[in-house]
């Protein structure tokens, strides 16, 4: 038995980690039935306890028939669940293709990118990651194996339903086009929330890929200061480069194996905010960033997860359509008051989602935000949120939840039930298990 | 499941009418328990858990019968699944002089005291080890610490109970669960009606939120008040012929 955690660090659980290499080894796998079930485990990137299964087993599946291959007449990439988008763009960038939709850090598989309808910076254009997958194949509780397309409704159980309709084996899906692998990109500060929401809502459309950072710890007139970062991938006449597909990700810095607790407190996080905020310029166009820089900064430290200490951290991410603008202010507001110590919140403007029963986007705004779990109050706090979301129809993220509760679930997930239904013809016995599926009564 | 903050979902409690045990149960229930099996003897009420939103079951559960302690176990999990904590709050404490009077009385609160937590405990952790999580929460007492003359039938159940719950604990440890040892000094309440009460005294509500901290930060050890880690430090090393002439 192996000790296993998201992400976050919190709540511990052991399982027996197995890693087929075929789908033989696989079949054979569910063909014993185990006690307590059984779940797929991508590169444990999702916060909590998505991809635990305590006293079960846990699929590991990065070598499971591990391969890919890419059309480069269309971009259509057909890759196994284990391989992990740091390892396609590697490959595919230099080709001049970009996977579809990619989050803020590489290291995850496209077996989590589907299971969680993973989403980037490019959602108000480009929808989620299950929008371009064209067929999926999963190997059920039955021990089959089926190839989905979008026109069955399984194939929208499993975009999005973490994993707990079967074990997917391989996703093709559709890549775009890139002349560079650089993004050109146009960074700008805002006052507050409500400029950067107006910023945000009155140019998203004119980039590709936006996001905003703000700064929580920022009080009074200027609550909810953010700096604004959009871009669109750079053209080659953009790119001053003998090689502009070029593109060599290396991981900078290791985080040492033991950090104090309290390291991340909210004077190092007020500090840290502070210099983010002023180093950014208070408006720049036109920025060549390398595809790391751009997407994702955190990448350059490994397992930085650490540095918030034993008791590890958690991410609060939820969702509210258009109509719940008002929810997410109040929410930063209280956050600001209550000063949560957050190292990086982003904001984030949703497009439409997909028709995935489990899927999180929906046409909106997002924000998500990093809390050491050692936070005094943090539960009553976020409980509060939680009934703000559901109050605003929003909802909160399951591949970065790890607290909420089973009625917060079945209050904000409305097809809940029809998923369920789905979910029990194809594992009538639930042999597809986890710690979140358990916590959540999914 | 525990999620990330310590909040739990599915509650047992042994002695379903425990003070105390209500006490944490109570707790939970407000950050968020929602699924409650009470393991008493005869019926119960727990008007107060469902007007919190809980799902409240009642299973029959007799301390002095282990035989029937597997059943009761299987039973709470037939209705909850998963038991993310496990309370053992019964025991008796009765009266010391009653006691050396009449022996088979003392027999009889051993049974349930050290007998029973014993039997019902290692059932417990059958399903706890097959889980590979949960938290048995187990009330000793500080009155079995250091066995005072005053109540020396009620302190050495605990002394035994104690013992046995950190071997326990030491036996899930690595497994996924874990025993709480929960050491109160005097709790304010039904059990000690018309006792003056000793110094440090404390409430089931104190108690409660203690053992709901300790669970939060996963702790072994829980003290009520904390005060009593150190002031039983120094009782454990004071000398017998000093030790005999505690008053009480
Ligand atoms: C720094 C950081 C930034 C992030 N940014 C974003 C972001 O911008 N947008 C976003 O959407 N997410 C983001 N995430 C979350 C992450 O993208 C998702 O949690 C993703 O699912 C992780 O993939 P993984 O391979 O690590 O899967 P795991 O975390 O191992 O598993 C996640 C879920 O996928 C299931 N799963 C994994 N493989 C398979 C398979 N082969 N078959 C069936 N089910 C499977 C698991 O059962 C589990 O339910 C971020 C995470 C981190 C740590
Ligand atoms: N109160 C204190 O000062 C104090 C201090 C330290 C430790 N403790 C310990 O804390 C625990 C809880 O105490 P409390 O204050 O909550 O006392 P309590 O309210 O009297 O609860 C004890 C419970 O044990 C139950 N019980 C007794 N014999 C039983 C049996 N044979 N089978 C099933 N249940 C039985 C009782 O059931 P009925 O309701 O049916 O009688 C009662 O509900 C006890 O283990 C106690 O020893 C108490």
């Amino acid at each position: 038995m192996t000790f296993l955690t998201g992400w976050g660090r919190t709540a511990p659980t052991p399982a027996q980690v197995v890693r087929p290499r075929t789908t033989e080894e696989l079949a054979k796998l569910l063909a014993d039935r185990p006690r307590r079930g059984l779940i797929a485990r991508g590169l444990g990137r999702s916060y909590g306890d998505a991809a635990q299964n305590a006293g079960g087993v846990v699929v590991d599946c990065a070598d499971l028939d591990l391969g890919w291959s890419l059309d480069q007449e269309s971009g259509t990439v057909t890759a196994s669940a284990g391989t992990s988008l740091h390892d396609l763009m590697s490959a595919l960038v230099p080709r001049g293709w970009f996977v579809p939709v990619t989050p803020g850090t590489r290291y995850v598989t496209v077996g989590g990118a589907v299971a969680a309808d993973i989403h980037g910076k490019n959602h108000h254009v480009d929808s989620s990651f299950g929008a371009h997958v064209t067929s999926l194949t999963l190997a059920t509780a039955d021990g089959s194996i089926r190839v989905l397309t979008p026109g069955d409704r399984l194939f929208w159980a499993t975009v999005g339903g973490m994993g707990l309709t079967g074990v997917i084996l391989s996703a093709t899906f559709t890549c775009v086009p890139v002349e560079t692998s650089r993004f050109k990109v146009d960074v700008e500060q805002a006052r507050n929330l409500d400029h950067v929401i107006e910023l945000m809502a009155e140019g998203d459309h004119r980039y590709r890929y936006t996001v905003a950072w703000i700064d929580l710890l920022a009080t009074g007139a200027h609550t909810g200061r953010a700096v604004l970062t959009r871009g669109n991938h750079a053209l080659r006449e953009d790119v001053r480069s003998a090689a502009p597909l070029a593109y060599a990700p290396r991981p900078l810095l290791t985080t040492p194996p033991w950090v104090p607790n309290g390291l991340l407190n909210r004077w190092t996080l007020r500090a840290f905010n502070e210099a983010w905020y002023h180093k950014s310029p208070r408006v720049r166009r036109g920025v060549i960033q390398s595809l790391t820089t751009f997407f994702h900064p955190l990448d350059g430290v490994r397992d930085w997860n650490r540095l918030y200490g034993s008791r590890g951290l958690l991410q609060y991410q939820f969702a509210v359509p258009d109509e719940g603008l008002e929810t997410l202010r109040r929410i930063v507001a209280r956050l600001s008051a209550h000063g949560v110590a957050s190292f990086l919140t982003v904001l984030k403007r949703f497009g439409p989602g997909t028709p995935g029963h489990l899927s999180f986007p929906m046409p909106g705004w997002t924000l998500a935000l990093d809390i050491p779990a050692g936070v005094p109050g943090l539960d009553r706090l976020l409980t509060l949120f939680d009934e703000w979301v559901a109050a605003a129809g929003g909802r909160l993220y399951l591949a970065k939840d790890s607290r909420m509760s089973a009625e917060t679930l079945r209050a904000t997930y409305p097809r809940l039930g029809e998923w369920r239904e789905i979910r029990s013809s194809v594992d009538p016995d639930g042999v597809f298990r986890s710690d979140l599926a358990r916590r959540l009564g999914l | 499941m525990k999620n990330a903050l310590g909040a739990v979902d599915s509650v047992l409690l042994l002695g379903g009418r425990s003070e105390i045990g209500l006490a944490v149960v109570e707790l939970l229930v407000k950050r968020g328990a929602r699924r409650i099996v009470l393991a008493v003897r005869g019926e119960t009420d727990a008007p107060d858990l469902k007007a919190l939103g809980a799902e409240v079951h009642v299973v029959d559960f007799d301390a002095a019968r282990p035989e029937s302690h597997g059943d009761v176990v299987r039973t709470a999990v037939d209705l909850v699944g998963d038991l993310d904590v496990v309370i053992s709050a019964f025991g008796v404490l009765g009266d010391q002089a009653v006691y050396e009077r009449d022996p088979v009385s003392a027999a009889h609160a051993v049974a349930v005291n050290f007998g029973g937590q014993v039997s019902v405990c290692l059932h417990v952790a059958e399903r706890l080890r097959e889980q590979r999580h949960g938290t048995l929460i187990v009330l000793s007492s500080v009155a079995g610490v250091r066995v005072r003359k005053a109540n020396y039938v009620y302190g050495s159940t605990k002394a035994g109970l104690d013992g046995f719950a950190q071997g326990l604990g030491d036996a899930l440890h690595g497994s996924g669960a874990n025993v709480m040892v929960v050491r109160p000094g005097f709790v304010r309440g039904r059990m000690t009606a018309g006792m003056p009460p000793a110094p440090m005294a404390t409430t089931p509500g104190e108690v409660a939120a203690a053992v709901v901290a300790g669970l939060r930060e996963g702790k072994e050890t829980v003290w009520a008040p904390a005060v009593l880690a150190p002031v039983f430090a120094l009782m454990r090393v004071l000398p017998r012929a000093v030790w005999r002439r505690m008053p009480r």
